[in-house]
């Protein structure tokens, strides 16, 4: 069970990253608009 | 102007549209005299035409598709006039509205119009195809914003803006768009909101092992360990996010008054506490799992209100995009004389400046050439056209009703009229009486009764356990946290604000509802609140068949009434070329009398026509009567000193305003009418909607008005109605300010609630649902507390422990949320007024 000490900070780092991610995509603006992407969505790429 | 625009040229002739043919831009049926025979795609008009060829010629075909495939109704908008856009090149523009990014290319935000469904995010996006040297264009779908990113080098943004007007969508520049200081907010609580959830997550997963090892067992060595992840990840959610609480509490108590945060601040905070005193000390109960999961649900909670209510005030904002940004200014250099387009800001005291028919003066200024009519309505409130001739003065925001004067400008900006007035507005806001909501008056009871239980359980436990009486204590305090208050009250109000903005009743403030559930002293502004604010014919009475004759004589004359008959069958028929030769005609005061293929045609008031030897019948009479009811004037016409048709013309009161008022009544609101009109006007349609001559004043200046929205007899609260600048002020300083449709800017811009149809039957909704919304959150207030009691009580006999709290808790949550959210569709006789008002 002593894994659970490399284990479980490993996780925090894990996590930490994912926040971290977070905060840098809403800081460079991407969650600013929340309704137009769906319906980018709908479309096809044809270029 | 734009249906006038798109109607098929003048020399086609009226004939009935043939159903085989759609329009291949707007599918609209194709008048037959503009089929052509042999082509596959028909046009309905000359713009769409160029709408189709731009969007055609640049391969973007499937902008058609796609728009057929989406289902909101599609109604592709007209090519605008290119002739405004052309200021968009002017250098105080760029230095207004444009960024230059490091790189050279440069920015620009444009609010466009006619932006409806995701065929326009499409089309739009697409814009780098279209023209050349655009090199990126963004649409953001709330905000009917576009930003364009393009090289300078390459293109005019002149010549974006007409690209994007040829594809139908008309671009103003983006002021009162979403500034950057709400966009730092909104990230700021979207960051809270995030890290909240990814600790409340995680130390879930720890919560889980704890409690496995509750039942299962667990070395001790690892309990600690998981009691210490916790810990780290609880204080870590309530230093981070969850300061808001501690910071809105301190506020708070500095302040004296009661909120919200302050039992939440409480609770969370003596947790936190407790439950790090206890993982030091390796013993007693932690309780981080709840606090953190509570943490996230109440930050969501008012995300969630937040952007209910920014959504109604960027709406209003993007409105204020519509109005004029620009002037035409008069250069002379030597005997030469040219007019340029440049930006209202660009105006100084001292310049020339040409105002066209219909237009609004930009600044202040004194008529240098030529004499027109000037309604100030939106000013003054007085509903009829002023004549102005050379070197009278006019104020900036009145209309121009007719022909093209040139103007001096004598004040620009702050110190117009206008500004001045604005001023006014600011005070107003400042000044407004701070009403505590409801959940915080009762958060402040709240506070005392639970710190009191929390101390009698204490001083009661101690007696046994001194151990004992800090657990129950603090088991106590968390779980007698006002969560689901917290979070029923934001989202009762968000879903009702949502549901309003549906209905076109935007909402600056939750607040609104809270002033609105009780009855008060509701001011009412006559010219455009309770009446539709423009002369307009309202009713034909007689023969029909002579419309294109009277049209014919009344496009000579530039009366009011004159234009509001010719603008009302032009309209109505759906045809500019809709009036007959006129062989001679002579215009005076009182009416016109015009030579006609089909006699002598008299057009003018009784007494004009009476002299003229027509004779008014009983029937004509009737009419009249009827019509001089709805505070509106007759025009009668006669061919050949025979009377043949009556036409009622008035700035009209809204078909729903009587019913409207009369329900309010029935709620018990004392309703007032002011107007900055004459005390006829006044009289008249006060009878009209049923309002008590005590309850009219007439010819009120703005300061007045500001008076009276200021005064109160009672705690009752005042609701100032208005739509113009001079009702702006009161609006800013009333409890409640409701500006209503086709209002001015800055009276949308001091309101609390904008109404986006015109009439009254928004105000009558409004008060309906603060009725409702108060209801439901009585109920979630009684369901919460009812919780709150049993959780107290079981905290007070020492049952509550952490498994116990973490099951509690969202339970609690959920059954409130679940009454905030059911019940706001609105039934009953709210509905029909709904559908009616929609008519």
């Amino acid at each position: 069970m002593s894994v659970l000490y490399i284990v479980l900070p490993l996780a925090f780092v894990l996590a930490a990253a994912g926040v971290g991610a977070f905060l840098w995509a809403v800081r460079k603006g991407q969650y600013d608009d929340l309704d137009t992407p769906p319906y980018r969505a709908m479309f096809d790429d044809e270029d | 102007m734009t249906t006038l625009a798109s109607q098929p040229a003048a020399d086609t002739p009226d004939t009935v549209p043939m159903v085989d043919h759609d329009c291949a831009h707007c599918g609209l049926p194709v008048p037959s005299g503009l089929v052509v025979a042999d082509q596959r795609e028909q046009f309905c008009c000359q713009g769409c035409t160029s709408v189709y060829e731009v969007i055609h010629g640049c391969g973007l075909d499937a902008y058609y598709r796609l728009r057929d495939q989406s289902d909101e109704a599609s109604k592709p908008a007209r090519p605008t006039d290119s002739e405004r856009l052309s200021a968009f090149d002017s250098e105080k523009f760029h230095e207004l509205y444009v960024t230059t990014r490091d790189d050279g290319n440069r920015a620009v935000d444009l609010m466009l119009e006619g932006v409806h469904c995701a065929a326009c995010v499409w089309l739009i996006e697409k814009l780098p195809r279209v023209v050349p040297g655009v090199i990126e264009a963004r649409l953001s779908m709330r905000e009917s914003t576009v930003r364009v990113l393009w090289d300078p080098t390459q293109v005019d943004l002149s010549k974006i803006a007409k690209a994007l007007g040829s594809l139908g969508y008309p671009p103003h520049p983006a002021r009162g768009a979403r500034s950057a200081i709400h966009l730092a907010e909104q990230r700021t609580m979207m960051i809270r909101m995030g890290v909240a959830g990814a600790i409340a997550g995680n130390t879930m997963l720890l919560a889980f092992a704890l409690y496995a090892g509750l039942f299962g067992g667990m070395e001790r060595e690892f309990t600690q360990l998981f009691r210490w992840s916790s810990a780290l990840l609880g204080v870590l959610s309530l230093a981070w996010p969850g300061r808001v609480f501690f910071q809105g509490a301190w506020a708070a108590i500095l302040t004296r008054s009661p909120h919200l945060d302050v039992p939440i601040a409480l609770a969370i905070g003596v947790g936190g506490i407790a439950g790090l005193i206890n993982v030091v000390l390796a013993r007693g109960e932690i309780y981080f799992d709840s606090l953190t999961v509570l943490v996230f649900l109440l930050l969501v909670g008012r995300f969630i209100q937040y952007r209910q209510q920014r959504r109604a005030d960027d709406s209003v904002g993007l409105l204020f995009s519509l109005t004029p940004t620009n002037c035409r200014r008069v250069v002379t250099s030597g005997d030469n004389e040219s007019i340029e387009q440049v930006p209202i800001e660009a105006a100084e005291v001292g310049d020339v400046l040409e105002v066209h028919a219909g237009e609004l003066m930009p600044t202040d200024g004194v008529v240098e050439e030529g004499c027109a009519s000037v309604i100030a309505s939106l000013l003054t409130g007085e509903s009829r056209p002023v004549p102005v001739e050379v070197g009278d003065g006019v104020c900036a925001g009145a209309q121009l009703s007719a022909s093209t004067i040139r103007l001096r400008v004598s004040a620009v900006g702050d110190d117009t009229r206008v500004g001045r007035l604005m001023e006014l507005v600011q005070r107003g806001v400042a000044d407004k009486p701070a009403i505590v909501a409801l959940t915080d008056r009762i958060a402040g009871w709240f506070v005392v009764a639970v710190t009191t239980i929390a101390l009698a359980v204490f001083a009661f436990w101690s007696l046994i356990d001194l151990n004992a009486a800090v657990d129950h204590t603090v088991a106590l305090l968390i779980i007698a946290c006002p969560c689901a208050l917290g979070l029923a009250t934001p989202l009762t109000l968000a879903v009702a604000i949502g549901r309003s903005a549906r209905n076109d009743i935007l909402i600056k403030s939750g607040s609104v509802f809270d002033r609105l559930a009780r009855p008060g002293r509701l001011l009412i502004d006559k010219t455009g609140t309770m009446t539709r604010g423009a002369m307009r014919v309202e009713g034909w009475f007689g023969d029909e068949s002579i419309r294109a004759l009277v049209v014919g004589a009344e496009r000579h004359a530039t009366h009011p009434i004159a234009r509001a008959i010719v603008a009302h069958v032009v309209l109505e028929e759906s045809s500019a070329h809709l009036s007959e030769a006129i062989i001679a005609v002579r215009v005076d005061s009182r009416g016109v009398t015009a030579l006609t293929p089909r006699g002598l045609l008299q057009i003018g008031s009784r007494r004009y026509i009476e002299e003229a030897g027509g004779v008014l019948t009983k029937e004509y009479e009737a009419q009249t009567e009827a019509w001089g009811g709805q505070a509106c004037t007759t025009v009668f016409v006669a061919l050949d000193a025979r009377l043949v048709a009556a036409i009622a013309v008035g700035d009209a009161l809204h078909p729903d305003t009587k019913r409207s008022i009369a329900q309010l009544v029935q709620y018990g609101w004392d309703v007032q009418m002011l107007t900055g009109d004459e005390q006829g006007v006044a009289r008249q349609v006060a009878g009209a909607v049923g309002l008590d001559t005590s309850m009219i004043r007439s010819g009120v200046t703005p300061e007045q008005k500001l008076a009276a929205a200021k005064h109160r007899d009672d705690d009752r609260a005042v609701v100032m109605v208005g739509d113009g600048v001079n009702d702006a002020a009161a609006l800013a300083a009333a409890d409640v300010g409701v500006s209503v449709s086709g209002g001015a800017e800055p009276s949308m811009a001091a309101a609390d609630v904008y109404l986006a149809r015109p009439g009254l039957t928004g105000l009558v909704e409004l008060v309906t649902r603060a009725r409702h919304c108060r209801g439901v959150i009585y109920q979630t207030l009684a369901l919460s507390l009812t919780y709150n009691a049993f959780a107290i009580g079981l905290a007070a006999m020492g049952l509550v422990t952490p498994l116990v709290a973490a099951v509690l808790m969202p339970l609690s949550s959920a059954a409130v949320l679940a009454l905030a959210m059911r019940g706001q569709y609105l039934t009953g006789p709210e509905k029909t007024m709904d559908r009616e008002g929609a008519r």
